[in-house]
């Protein structure tokens, strides 16, 4: 076990290192240039190429990458140009918002998706089914940006009973986080309730029923075990998908969270912090799969984890 | 023959069909069905509300919404349909090439796909575009790269078990060259899961296009993009929401369109999966 989580901790390194590389290539190939930004376009050429040498712009793609590998391994990340704080510090401010909103939309996905879904399955073709599997299909059709709009005319414009974004206290968490987990819950309602309907048709439950298990549990013991597997991948996928969905939502919402830094850092043409949040982000999507990776084992003792 | 049938038979998938229908007509006519200019700004008319002489509403400019609406339509429908086909074209030859191939090219090519496959889409479309820059172009290209990886493994999966065939086996021992056995032999079976997968893929083209123009990273003023009209009436969207709502309707429907139409044809062209419906 804990040899498996050693290795694929260390597996990651190289997928990590992949990444700031690729990161660092598509910033050197963009055709702005953050330090004429920072300066405007009156500066002197002696400003710009000081404030460049300054910021390390001059020396080749390849020193810069195994000099920014370097302050990684001493946990250093840089200053951000525009703040010039150091990135480690804004990142620290920034993921908490992110990890609580993602974090509730996922729990709102999983519940409310896999209730629905196991309900439509026990009941196929029920009014029940019928209406989930609408409301499925708008809500993977939404954009949640919009979806976002219109819960603030709605719930704050209208009723005025949640606020309009920013952060506090819970009622600021309700509506971001329900519009996030939207398109997640149409996503696994629909999985789940496939899934399900495929384990009910199985052997095993038919032999379950005829030798006169109770249907409760024959859904809870034998049922929603096997089918627990699909849902469980398309979970650890969704929880990825949260996160880049997590960049709208902070916009709508104004909640200020990684997804929101990290567009400001697009737009300011901060390179250093863009790095820094792109890190993170991966780094966040290697945990995730890891943690899917590892309750498999404990779903289904079949998928033992060896070395 | 069999499928159009089945397809047939779907009401939702018809549904969807004449909303795909509805979005292409819209787009190709649309200078007859705007009743005005999409960029003329009018600035007493600003915010106007839904009313007789412009029936969604006009927007922070005094722009009429219904114009944009149907003008957005091109945007969306272009970029979609663009970007399918460059996710198409790179999937088709990188999947054909690692699942034909085999050995270390295969590695390498599914070893890159997994980690692009790992990573939330909105995340890599913003990344090619911080790359690329802003723009319909631009946007296009990202949304087209992006979808690349998927359509490579699917690829790569159909033709890894159709090489094992006996057909394939046959032609390739009867001294047909590899170019032929593919065309004749390989591509033709691939193409029904590519077909449902572009229509799918339609959807997200669309939602992603949005996504980006609405962060202000995709198609930029005054071109009318249905994300693009979200993200400036989000600015007055407490005293005047219909600015921001109406267009986002439009992305619905253009979506839902193709989402129903790909679940029909992927229930139409491979029955086996029907079982669950």
């Amino acid at each position: 076990m804990l040899t498996f989580v050693t290795r694929r901790l260390l597996l990651a390194v190289p997928v990590l290192l992949g990444v700031v590389f690729v990161v660092m290539l598509t910033i050197d190939l963009l055709p702005g240039d953050a330090v004429t930004l920072m300066l405007g376009e009156h500066a002197t050429r002696d400003a710009v190429a000081n404030l460049r040498a300054h910021l390390g712009l001059d020396k080749p793609f390849l020193v810069r990458y195994l000099d920014y590998v370097g302050q990684l391994l001493r946990g250093d990340l840089g200053r951000s140009f525009q703040q010039n704080r150091l990135v480690a510090a804004e990142l620290s401010d920034a993921w908490p918002a992110t990890i609580e909103l993602t974090i509730a939309a996922l729990l709102i996905a999983a519940v409310v998706g896999i209730v629905a879904g196991i309900a439509s399955a026990v009941w196929p073709n029920s009014l029940f089914d019928g209406v989930a599997r609408l409301f499925s299909l708008f809500g993977l059709s939404m954009p949640i940006f919009w979806t976002g709009l219109v819960f603030i005319v709605i719930f704050s414009l209208w009723l005025h009973w949640l606020p309009v974004g920013g952060t506090g206290s819970l009622t600021h968490l309700i509506l971001p986080a329900v519009t996030l987990a939207l398109p997640s819950v149409a996503m696994i309602a629909r999985m789940t309730r496939s899934a399900v309907l495929d384990v009910l048709r199985e052997d095993y439950v038919r032999t379950a029923r005829a030798k006169g298990v109770g249907e409760v549990w024959v859904l809870g013991r034998h049922a929603l075990r096997n089918a627990f597997i699909p849902i469980l991948t398309l979970l650890g996928l969704q929880s990825g998908q949260l996160m880049g969905g997590a960049v709208l939502t902070e916009t709508v919402f104004a909640w200020p969270g990684l997804g929101r830094l990290m567009v400001k850092a697009i737009f300011a043409r901060d390179y250093v912090l863009l790095q820094g949040a792109v890190l993170v982000f991966a780094l966040a999507f290697v945990v995730i799969n890891l943690i899917v990776d590892l309750s498999y084992g404990l779903l289904d003792p079949r998928i033992s984890r060896q070395g | 023959m069999d499928a159009w049938l089945r397809f047939r038979k779907n009401r939702l998938a018809l549904i969807g069909l004449a909303l795909v229908l509805l979005l292409v007509l819209t787009a190709t006519l649309a200078p007859w069905l705007a009743l005005h200019d999409p960029t003329r700004q009018s600035l007493i008319e600003k915010r106007a509300r839904p009313g007789a002489k412009y029936l969604l509403g006009a927007d922070e400019f005094g722009r009429d919404i219904l114009s944009r609406v149907i003008y957005g339509s091109r945007v969306a429908l272009l970029v979609g349909v663009v970007s399918v086909l460059i996710a198409l074209a790179g999937g088709l030859v990188l999947g054909t090439a690692a699942g034909f191939t085999g050995g270390w090219l295969d590695t390498v090519v599914m070893r890159v796909v997994e980690i692009l496959l790992a990573f939330p889409y909105l995340l890599l479309a913003l990344a090619i575009v911080a790359m690329l820059g802003p723009g319909v172009l631009n946007t296009t290209l990202a949304v087209g790269i992006w979808g690349v990886p998927a359509v490579t493994r699917m690829v790569r999966g159909s033709v890894l078990a159709l090489r094992e065939t006996e057909y394939v086996g046959a032609a390739r021992a009867l001294g047909a060259p590899a170019p032929a056995v593919l065309r004749r032999h390989v591509l033709p079976n691939v193409l029904p899961g590519l077909v449902v997968y572009a229509t799918l893929f339609m959807a997200n083209a669309i939602l992603l296009e949005a996504a980006l123009s609405f962060l202000g990273l995709g198609v930029q003023p005054p071109t009318a993009s249905w994300g693009l009209m979200v993200s400036t009436g989000r600015d007055v969207l407490l005293v005047a929401p219909h600015v921001a709502t109406v267009p986002g309707l439009a992305i619905m429907v253009a979506v839902l369109g193709f989402n129903l139409v790909g679940d029909g044809l992927r229930d139409a062209l491979d029955p086996r999966l029907t079982t669950t419906r």
